[in-house]
């Protein structure tokens, strides 16, 4: 008889979600003869970053078989890869069978894979390779390093954003046409428009107007895509089982740089006149301010990106490592494994609405701050000799 | 000097980060939440802006807080 252990963190505990499509993956998962690993201990530092660093599927759970095998259960998603010298290539990540196949000359980066690189001679940190990462092989199963491999996948970062999008786009412009039509503006709003017309008017009157003066019309557009934007990939992040969008950097400094593109775009002169000669300074003092203005025109964006990114990560890892003791101890003593998971169940239920309340407060801090550094840049001067500091 | 102790001591100093980034962020929401009570105790009636800022503020303590963190992290990763 198979003895099932839920592995990973308990996903299918929480999450209706992960059962409707496991069926449909244990189909493609399950029939693989060759999905030999070897039996090992609970690793923590694995499953936290399997589960925060993008990946090439979405990955629920392990079932472990009596024999130490593992079968991993998730939905495979689409490699899209390009190389001038192999040209294009798309296929499904099930191909790769989770790193333990090589597929068309291509291979799929696990643990083991970079481990036997290393006993070939290859400084597997200095070449930039990565659990995850996929590279050229060529027929000997040598890594092939003259083919120059561009990897755009649709990873689950990606897909998880576009469906996020489409969802918010598809609520947006249905409870907008409700408006054109004439529904909550002359009758009491029905259905959706319910839940957000609060939190536009939150935006509108907390964030826009008191930063904005009497220009927060022309800025609210973007500081609502922002602050919708970022909620609703925050919100899709704690579905268990989904990936963690708003935790990757790439996706936080793409906001940031578009934040910062806007400031740029509505500083008036009193703006750059402020940073490259700020005004009633004696000289000494300016050569010492400019240099710190300067640096601040770029941190204040940096701080954005990094407050945003550092703060979903942190949630994600900390529910992760109390789902990961309970595990820990299970490997010491089986009762101790039961025993500690009352109180891992009864934290991890704890910083989960905390992590929802973050998921509220970031995007809202985000909007917050932009709408902040869009009301200095295009500031105009006071005509005052206390405010000109 | 011996690469496995190098490894120590860059984990040590990654802990000893972490450690000391949550002691200040620590120190910052207790005198977050000390003005939030004062001001409450003289003006019950501002409860909702002094909450309202009282949690915009503490979620940017907890920002600084968290860059400590990552490159705690960092230090122990690279």
């Amino acid at each position: 008889m198979t003895s099932r252990l839920m592995k990973s963190f308990a996903v299918a505990v929480f999450s209706i979600f992960s059962l409707a499509v496991s069926l449909q993956a244990v189909a493609s998962g399950g029939g693989e003869e060759n999905d030999s690993t070897k039996k090992k201990s609970f690793n923590a530092q694995e499953v936290i970053f399997g589960h925060i660093l993008d990946g090439h599927e979405f990955h629920f759970f392990d079932i472990i078989h009596d024999d130490g095998t593992h079968t991993p259960v998730g939905i495979p998603l689409p490699v899209l890869l390009y190389s001038p010298q192999k040209g294009f290539d798309v296929f499904m990540s099930s191909k790769f069978h989770h790193g333990h196949e090589d597929h068309d000359g291509y291979r799929l980066l696990t643990e083991e894979g970079l481990k036997k690189l290393e006993g070939k001679g290859i400084e597997v940190k200095k070449e930039g390779l990565s659990v995850g990462k996929i590279i050229a092989v060529d027929a000997n199963g040598n890594w092939d390093k003259s083919v120059n491999l561009f990897d755009f996948s649709l990873t689950r970062n990606v897909v998880q954003m576009i469906l996020a999008l489409a969802l918010l786009v598809w609520i947006m412009i249905s409870i907008a046409n409700k408006y054109k039509k004439g529904i909550g503006v002359k009758t009491a709003p029905t259905g959706m428009q319910n839940l957000m017309e609060p939190i536009i008017a939150f935006v509108r009157d907390e964030v826009a107007k008191p930063n904005l003066g009497n220009r927060w019309e022309k800025y609210l557009p973007y500081l609502l895509t922002v602050f919708f934007f970022i909620l609703i990939n925050n919100i899709f992040g704690l579905i268990p089982g989904t990936a963690n969008v708003t935790g990757n950097i790439a996706f936080t400094v793409v906001l940031g740089l578009i934040s910062l593109v806007v400031i740029v775009a509505s500083s008036r002169k009193y703006y750059w006149g402020h940073i490259f000669n700020p005004p009633g300074m004696p000289l000494g003092i300016k050569f010492i301010l400019v240099p710190v203005e300067i640096l601040s025109f770029f941190i204040r964006p940096m701080a954005l990106i990094i407050r945003l990114f550092a703060n979903m990560v942190a949630g994600h890892i900390i529910i992760i490592c109390l789902i990961s003791l309970i595990f820990i101890f299970a490997g010491l003593n089986q009762y101790a494994g039961w025993g500690s998971s009352i109180f891992s169940i009864a934290f991890t239920i704890f910083i989960y609405f905390i992590e929802i309340l973050v998921a509220f407060i970031q995007a809202f801090i985000f909007s917050m701050l932009t709408a902040v550094f869009i009301g200095q840049a295009f500031e105009e001067p006071h005509h005052d000799a206390h405010a000109a500091h | 000097m011996d690469l496995f102790l190098l490894e120590a001591v860059a984990n040590a100093g990654g802990a000893v980060g972490a450690g000391l980034a949550a002691m200040g962020a620590g120190i910052g929401v207790g005198q977050i939440g000390k003005g939030a009570v004062e001001a409450i105790a003289r003006q019950p009636e501002a409860l909702n802006d002094i909450r309202a800022n009282m949690i915009l503020t503490a979620a940017l303590v907890e920002g600084a807080a968290l860059f400590a963190i990552i490159v705690g992290f960092l230090a122990m990763v690279i």
